[in-house]
């Protein structure tokens, strides 16, 4: 790939040419909030593409794999060569894109300043709508009471707080209620909830008891790794509240299943 | 090395302490620090400014360590006291006994010291036979239970009110059987009075330092009891021991570095005692001791300047660290298994007893990353436990399921037609494995997942394969 071909910026056409980021999560898991996603950035007006993806790489980072973070660095910041923008429905994969690329090819010249540049058009999707698109409100509805746990990546790498919430407040139908320790890691942490499964439940547990203590109905945050963790202990624990990505409320896409939850009809 | 560690066995000790009721029961109380640091940072709007300069302070301090260590020392001389450098803890510890017993001293006054702590000075002095008492109150209460403390400023945390009325009832036999300690107010007062005698007895002092001051060569130690002040006013000797990244230039500079310390610690604007120290009892001097020693322990340090870890030895030592942790908070400072919990325990002591004892450590956190939010001096701890991890990793010390699941799915993820494919087939069969119940209590190979919380099903299809079929893309 020709390193000098993108604009650093958006094309100064009508629609911005967005690639969707799906994140491996969303892509395996759970399809439904890549739609979401796709819905809202279509609305606010962008045109969406989705190249060929696997996963940022975080998880061999993390594991100290720094060879293999590198190579599928390179591999994603080439996918997304053609596109103004990549939009990411995650502040943990966002953060790993806008905040350690460019330290992972910190010194090396040339993929120093690519992975700068892809930093520079990547966001997550929230942000990305609110500060980026300057989207005020979206056209959804939704009968509940809320809790939206702030992922950690997206809260401390991304400075995500007040996007999601303000487009939440514009949400028909819709009550924010706030956990009583928002800023505390839900323990998931990737790797480290099945390395550490002890722990990372223990962590967990306090979490699920903070959510279920607000009362709200549903459970929102914007990372699915986080609310696989969070979902999966409160089933566990038999509780009634729903798990869903935020980008499923802002879409007006809520109607399907929950995280975890039984499909309406039967499936066979 | 020195304390015995346990850090390789983090996970079992993260076990105990997970099962351990009464543990779990007092470190509910750890959770106050966070609301007392977010008020006192609240209430001073130029708080993160000041992070930036204590930063500063501290990197500037350690590019020219050296030349500030010498002109410490050189300050030291002039008034009277004497420095001694210590290359690592055997040294440190044959120092101050070899101080002691040049002296004649028998009993020593002790406050409270993460270093002497590291160098295990307590179990050296008492077998050398000099009795070591602790002045903090939360040191004295474990010292008289055998324990090493479980967090660096709050050294009893792990333990209730109660273990502690318990405790010194066991201790204090000399005292009157039906007295009432159900407050935290007559557990102190009892203390004191105890501690009194100790002080008037003792016949060296030592203290750690907070700060060494260069310009001036003086020590800082900041308490809340004031202890320090009677353990290095009241004896004959004072002995300081610090590391060598206590210094900084000037006292102008240790008075910033105090405005994040107490604040960050504890919540406090600052500590309730500063004490200042400057050689020994000059002419005329009201009060004082007659012998000022300062020992400045290196064990390892020295080899973290100038490399990936050296923003470790800005740390101050507040425990804001810890005190937001969400494994902290759930296990304790014990589980850490060596001298220093939480995360800064677990960058720095693979970098003082060695990656292969401590390699558990800084695998052990889910990068949440409120540590680096809350560090007075910005330390990148994530970034740097992930250093760990990359050498852990290189050197092949990582565990075995870790290295070739991660090689198995890298050679998936690095073929994106092939993991495409991959995963649309394993999302599918995932699905109807979990029969429209759309989650799963268990799963091979998953059981550290599923032996706690449930897994949600995949919808299906993957993303990929719906979008391509959606647009009618070529495969």
């Amino acid at each position: 790939m020709n390193a000098t071909a993108a604009p650093a910026g958006p094309s100064r056409t009508s629609q911005p040419r967005v690639g969707l980021f799906v994140t491996c999560l969303v892509d395996i898991i759970r399809p439904s909030v890549g739609f979401a996603a796709v819905k809202l950035l279509e609305d606010a007006g962008c045109k969406v593409v989705v190249p060929s993806q696997t996963c940022c790489g975080q998880p061999a980072y993390n594991s100290g794999d720094r060879a293999t973070a590198k190579r599928l660095a390179r591999q994603a910041i080439d996918a997304f060569e053609d596109c103004d923008y990549v939009v990411a429905p995650s502040g943990s994969c966002g953060g790993m894109l806008i905040k350690h690329y460019p330290d992972l090819f910190a010194g090396e010249p040339d993929l120093e300043t690519r992975a700068e540049r892809f930093a520079e058009k990547t966001h997550e999707l929230v942000s990305f709508l609110v500060d980026v698109l300057k989207v005020e409100k979206v056209a959804a509805r939704y009968e509940g009471t809320v809790a939206y746990h702030d992922s950690c990546a997206g809260l401390r790498e991304l400075g995500i707080k007040a996007q999601p919430r303000r487009l939440l407040a514009g949400v028909e139908g819709l009550t924010l209620v706030e956990l009583a320790e928002p800023e505390t890691c839900c323990g998931f942490g990737g790797l480290f909830a099945t390395k550490y499964g002890e722990l990372s439940n223990a962590i967990v547990s306090r979490k699920a008891e903070d959510i279920q203590a607000t009362k709200a109905d549903t459970l929102l945050a914007g990372d699915l790794g986080c609310l696989l963790n969070m979902a999966g202990k409160l089933s566990r624990e038999g509780s009634a509240v729903k798990a869903r990505h935020v980008a499923e409320i802002l879409a007006g896409m809520a109607d399907g299943p929950a995280m975890g939850e039984a499909e309406k009809e039967t499936a066979r | 090395m020195s304390a015995t560690a346990t850090s390789a066995h983090f996970k079992e000790n993260a076990h105990a302490a997970l099962t351990d009721a009464r543990l779990q029961g007092a470190m509910a109380f750890s959770r106050n620090f966070v609301s007392r640091r977010a008020a006192a940072v609240e209430r001073l709007p130029e708080f993160d400014a000041l992070r930036d300069s204590a930063k500063a302070i501290k990197d500037h301090a350690l590019a020219h360590l050296d030349l500030y260590l010498e002109a410490y020392e050189s300050r030291v001389r002039a008034s009277g006291g004497e420095v001694h450098f210590a290359q690592d803890a055997e040294e440190a510890r044959r120092i101050v006994i070899d101080l002691c017993k040049a002296m004649g001293a028998k009993s020593i006054a002790k406050g409270k010291s993460m270093i002497a702590e590291e160098i295990g000075l307590n179990h050296a002095l008492e077998g050398a036979g000099i009795e070591a008492v602790e002045t903090d109150l939360g040191e004295y209460i474990i010292q008289l239970r055998g324990e090493t403390p479980s967090h660096i400023i709050a050294p009893a945390i792990h333990l209730t009110a109660k273990d502690v009325e318990g405790e010194f009832r066991k201790a204090h036999r000399d005292l009157a059987a039906d007295r009432s300690l159900a407050e935290p107010e007559q557990l102190l007062s009892e203390a004191r009075q105890v501690l009194r005698a100790k002080f008037l007895a003792a016949d060296v002092g030592v203290t750690g330092a907070n700060f060494l001051i260069a310009e001036t060569g003086t020590s800082i130690i900041v308490t809340n009891e004031g202890n320090g002040d009677l353990t290095q006013i009241l004896p004959e000797a004072h002995i300081v021991i610090a590391s060598i990244e206590k210094i900084v230039p000037t006292l102008e500079d240790a008075a910033q570095l105090m405005r994040v310390l107490a604040r960050s610690a504890t919540g406090q604007d600052a500590s309730v005692y500063t004490t200042l120290s400057t050689g020994p009892r000059r002419p005329g001097d009201p009060d004082g001791p007659r012998a000022y020693h300062v020992v400045i322990l290196d064990n390892g340090r020295s080899t973290m300047l100038g490399g990936q870890f050296q923003p470790m030895l800005r740390c101050i030592r507040c425990g804001a660290c810890m005190n937001h942790c969400p494994v902290y908070q759930a296990v304790g400072g014990h589980a850490y298994g060596w001298v220093y919990p939480g995360p800064m325990g677990a960058v720095l002591t693979p970098s003082l007893i060695g990656v292969a004892e401590g390699g558990q450590l800084p695998n052990a956190s889910t990068f949440c990353g409120r540590c680096e939010s809350v560090c007075p001096v910005r330390i990148p701890l994530p970034g740097m436990m992930r250093h760990w991890r990359e050498r852990e990793f290189e050197r092949r010390l990582s565990p075995a399921p870790l290295r070739y699941g991660l090689g198995f799915w890298a050679f998936f993820a690095s073929r994106p037609a092939l993991y495409r494919l991959a995963t649309d087939l394993a999302a599918r069969a995932l699905k109807l494995a979990g029969r429209g119940k759309g989650r799963f209590a268990w799963l091979p190979f998953a059981a550290g997942w599923t032996g706690y919380r449930d897994l949600a099903a995949p919808e299906g299809a993957t993303f990929q394969s719906r979008w391509r079929a959606k647009s009618g893309a070529v495969k």
